[in-house]
């Protein structure tokens, strides 16, 4: 049941954060010809923030796509952004704009393809966190 | 400098219509968005505060900003250039052109800053400093070295060491005053550089990563011993230049964790694992929030009490491609 769901660009800084995490994840596709991605289980997304000085653009437009649809918003739980402290106020904005639109919390944001130590409070705190969602009341 | 002038071999018209790679395009467009000149940030608001450094503070800092100049110089009239003529694709090499031209922005910037705050003397002595620092030096001649020579992807790591490793020493001092709130508009026009120069490394990081690709597990292997290798040959230069520079105000152990943060990330951008541990790389709070306001907030929901849930700061969520 602990689900994730990424996306990544063609630098796979997010996916190599994600291949050490060592959790069951699904990548969402990176071209519009790709098949669209329909999740069926409550997931968190992991989410780069792209790197500048305003907030537009900050969500890559894939990540946008998928949680137009209905049935992958709805079973959103959390999100984890990626980001660069180099980008000031917009450092991990993904994870803000995200957690605001889809009112979930925003769980952790971690630096390009995060250190050896983000790698361990993310692995445990998504194993308390799936824990705690098994006990919440449907 | 005998080296024959290299240039691409072979020019076509360049087609924004036919990518090869989306990411030149996508970088391309947030270089563009992110555009500025230094003009636009009122610096002259900063005299007064700069009037309240005391003479050992002032020369620090133009000295820390000589020899930023120095690297800007350097990256724009040498470094983004060298990248072209090993270009994979046409719109990589019109992002070179986009890099170089801002790194000259950059390095024009910092004279702005100096007719604004400092006299000509001064100016001319910080200059004069700067030529003379050995460390200095030393950092522009290993760089210059790789440039020079003849393996393109030996060039792009150093390119990536220098944008998102080698300005750090530098970059320091005014996130440092800022943090006092002091040269408040200097930090808001460095930190516009520090932005720019993350996009730089993170292309030309990718842009290694790309090449890397086609090589044998042995070439591999030797790129990556030659990239930590030179990490290692600049760190040990880099921290003996912030000792000259920062042993005076007792800053120096404060800046090398600020170093090692910062190597680990331009070895990231490369496509390796951090080297420094964390308890190396834990950057001064104040230093950190300087630069990103949003670090300082800890998004650590997980070692929280998870009793509450918080939803996020007020973001403006208004992005034409959502459709909720």
């Amino acid at each position: 049941m602990s689900s994730l769901v990424y996306f990544s660009s063609a630098s796979d800084n997010t996916h190599r954060f994600v291949e050490k995490l060592g959790l069951a994840a699904t990548r969402i596709p990176l071209r519009p010809s790709d098949p669209f991605l329909h999740v069926t289980e409550p997931y968190v997304l992991v989410v780069p923030t792209y790197g500048g000085g305003n907030e537009g653009g900050a969500v890559p437009r894939q990540v946008v796509k998928f949680l137009n649809d209905e049935g992958n918003r709805t079973l959103i739980r959390g999100v984890i952004a990626a980001g660069n402290t180099n980008f000031g106020e917009a450092y991990c904005i993904a994870g803000d704009i995200i957690a605001a639109k889809c009112r979930v919390p925003y769980l952790y944001g971690f630096e390009l393809m995060g250190t050896s130590e983000d790698v361990i409070r993310v692995r445990e705190g998504l194993g308390r966190f799936w824990q705690r969602q098994s006990q919440m009341p449907a | 400098m005998s080296e024959k002038l290299k240039l691409v071999s072979r020019v076509s018209a360049i087609n924004w219509n036919r990518l090869e790679d989306d990411k030149d395009a996508d970088v391309w467009d947030r270089l563009v968005g992110n555009f500025w000149l230094p003009e636009k940030v009122p610096v002259s608001n900063d005299v007064q505060s700069w009037a309240t450094l005391t003479e050992q503070e002032k020369t620090l800092t133009m000295r820390v900003f000589t020899g930023l100049t120095l690297l800007d110089t350097i990256q724009g009239t040498v470094g983004a250039v060298s990248l072209i003529p090993d270009a994979i694709t046409p719109h990589e090499e019109a992002v070179y052109t986009n890099i170089a031209f801002m790194e000259s922005v950059h390095a024009k910037s910092y004279s702005s800053i100096f007719s604004t705050l400092c006299s000509t003397k001064e100016i001319d002595e910080a200059f004069r400093w700067s030529e003379e620092n050995a460390n200095l030096q030393r950092k522009a001649e290993i760089v210059m070295d790789y440039y020079r020579g003849d393996s393109p992807l030996k060039r792009k790591v150093a390119s990536t060491l220098l944008e998102s490793f080698l300005f750090y020493s530098g970059f320091y001092l005014p996130m440092y005053w800022s943090s006092r709130a002091k040269l408040t508009n200097t930090a808001d026009l460095i930190r516009l550089i520090i932005r720019d120069e993350a996009v730089h490394g993170y292309y030309i990081g990718y842009k290694y990563q790309k090449g890397l690709e086609k090589l044998s597990a042995a070439e591999k292997a030797e790129l990556k011993d030659y990239t930590f290798e030179l990490l290692f040959e600049l760190y040990d230069n880099e921290v003996e230049y912030t000792q000259d520079l920062y042993d005076g105000v007792g800053l120096t152990e404060d800046v090398k964790k600020f170093l090692r943060y910062n190597a680990n990330k331009a070895l990231m951008n490369l496509g390796y694992e951090a080297l420094f541990p964390r308890d190396e790389t834990d950057v001064n709070p104040a230093i950190l929030s300087a630069l990103s306001p949003n670090a300082d907030e800890n998004h650590d929901f997980f070692s929280g009490s998870g009793s509450s849930y918080v939803i996020g700061k007020a973001v403006n969520t208004e992005d034409e491609d959502w459709e909720f």
